[in-house]
């Protein structure tokens, strides 16, 4: 058994190596100051995957779901999104974002616009579907995520679960290749988690590419093709659940696990 | 007491003090709207992506917010409209003169304002977590959509105090176009002042009372509104 933290194991990276690759990293380098925040990270992520990266805070992973859509710069290296590059800040990259749906730890709905508002926004501004249309479908996908009775009100009278799940409704709306979920449960009550993670179990069996930063691992088992581990910047470890959860080959993710899985 | 009273009854009859109310009004209300408008663009250039515009942006509200408003109106009515001969009025109007005074008044206003509206919206803007500029990125909103649908709205009800705090400054300063000679509260004053000495309390209550009956209620209408349209979050 290996026991170095920096050599990638293949077990199971390839569970999903028949589906063309949708989302992939090559190189990918970041620093904030001197903190080396990603190495050298290599990643394919296939149409349809879910892929579940998890890692100990600071590992670097919500930066890297943040780079993919380019809310964070990269220093060096290469991500392309259906093979295409991702371009400098403009209108190419707000097209291709369009195509990106992103779930924040935070919901960040507008605040200032009603539930379904917050959902036709993008399908209005951005896609050019009619008011009508735009609502239709909304209604649709709140019903979807079960908030449809909430549409007229405004995020700050919505439970912090309704406010995600709408978020989720909202990232639908676009018709998104890839959904990125930052965190989406970390700012919730504990009795809302769960009806987040229901609403996006349901979209992974729907075959919605996902990546997902969490530290749900009930969620990981579930739903996930693949789980990533990150530490220190790197990526460390990937493998399918099971193999990833029954047998962690780097000390870095047999540390981590012991830690949260003690209880 | 009734001094005072007859001493104001004789001024309203003998000057046209509701003139030059109204015409303060005009003032107030066509430079508000032109400072909106300038410092609305203003703010936007400070938070815009592209440097040479937050330059330009930054060095306008330093440049105008710490100029005396008297020599921005000079420069543009004694400048441009005296001197220079432009004129915004058409020159065969018989009120040619007083309305080239009054728009270029109202141009030197709007400049002037402009600067602390700008400021007043970027503090707004600073109001608005920067998750909800990050979530109009990501639905695939550029700059400028993100900005009118997303970050304006809210940084609007975020400065209405102190919008409402440049209005009120605004009102006031509109006196200094006294000097170009446009007939508003404070250049009948002082025309009054000349000639009726002897109704010098009865000309400053008028005048500060006229003052006071503008400023008093968008003071409570401003405060009413930023409590009424504040964003919850």
């Amino acid at each position: 058994m290996s026991d170095s933290p920096t050599t990638s194991v293949d077990d199971g990276v390839h569970a999903a190596s028949d589906k063309p690759a949708l989302v992939t990293l090559t190189d990918v380098n970041k620093h904030f100051g001197d903190l080396h925040v990603l190495k050298d990270i290599n990643l394919e992520i296939g149409q349809g995957e879910v892929v579940v990266v998890i890692g100990p805070s600071g590992s670097g992973k919500s930066t890297l779901c943040r780079a993919i859509n380019r809310l964070e710069t990269i220093d060096s290296g290469e991500i392309t999104i259906d093979g295409v590059r991702l371009p400098e800040e403009g209108r190419d990259l707000a097209r291709l974002r369009a195509d990106v749906g992103m779930v924040f730890q935070s919901f960040n709905l507008f605040a200032h616009k009603s539930i379904v508002d917050n959902v036709t926004l993008g399908p209005m501004k951005v896609r050019k579907q009619n008011a009508k249309q735009a609502r239709e479908r909304a209604m649709e996908l709140l019903k979807r995520v079960g908030v449809d009775s909430q549409a007229e009100k405004y995020p700050a009278q919505l439970s912090g679960g309704q406010q995600q799940r709408v978020a989720i409704a909202r990232a639908l709306a676009m018709d998104p290749k890839v959904i990125l979920f930052d965190e989406p449960t970390s700012a919730l009550d504990p009795e809302m988690v769960n009806e987040v993670l229901d609403v996006m179990v349901d979209l992974a069996h729907n075959g919605m590419t996902m990546v997902v930063v969490t530290h749900e691992m009930g969620f990981a088992r579930k739903a996930a093709d693949r789980v990533v581990f990150m530490a220190d910047g790197q990526l460390v470890e990937q493998a399918d659940p099971e193999t990833f959860f029954s047998s962690p080959q780097s000390s870095r993710a047999k540390d981590f696990l012991g830690k949260i899985l003690s209880h | 007491m009734g001094e005072l009273f007859s001493g104001m009854a004789t001024l309203l009859e003998k000057y046209d003090v509701l003139g030059a109310f109204w015409m303060t009004i005009k003032l107030t209300v066509v430079a508000a709207v032109g400072s909106l408008v300038i410092g609305t663009v203003v703010a936007i250039l400070r938070v815009a992506p592209i440097g040479a515009l937050r330059i330009f942006g930054t060095a306008y509200v330093n440049t105008i917010r710490n100029t005396p408003l008297t020599l921005i109106v000079f420069f543009f009515a004694f400048g441009f409209m005296n001197t220079l001969g432009w004129s915004i009025a058409p020159r065969d109007s018989p009120t040619s003169l007083a309305d080239n005074n009054f728009w270029f008044g109202v141009i030197g206003l709007s400049v002037y304002h402009a600067a602390f509206v700008a400021e007043a919206l970027r503090s707004g803007i600073n109001t608005v977590p920067a998750g909800q500029a990050e979530a109009a990125r990501a639905i695939g909103l550029s700059f400028m959509p993100a900005l009118t649908n997303v970050i304006l709205p809210q940084a609007f009800r975020g400065a209405i105090a102190p919008l409402g705090t440049t209005l009120i400054a605004l009102t006031k300063n509109t006196t200094v176009l006294a000097t170009i000679g446009v007939a508003e509260l404070s250049y009948i004053m002082s025309g009054m002042l000349e000639f009726n000495i002897s109704l010098l309390f009865a000309i400053f209550v008028l005048i500060a009372l006229a003052f006071v009956i503008l400023t008093l209620p968008m003071g409570f209408f401003f405060t009413w509104l930023s409590r009424r349209l504040v964003v919850q979050r």
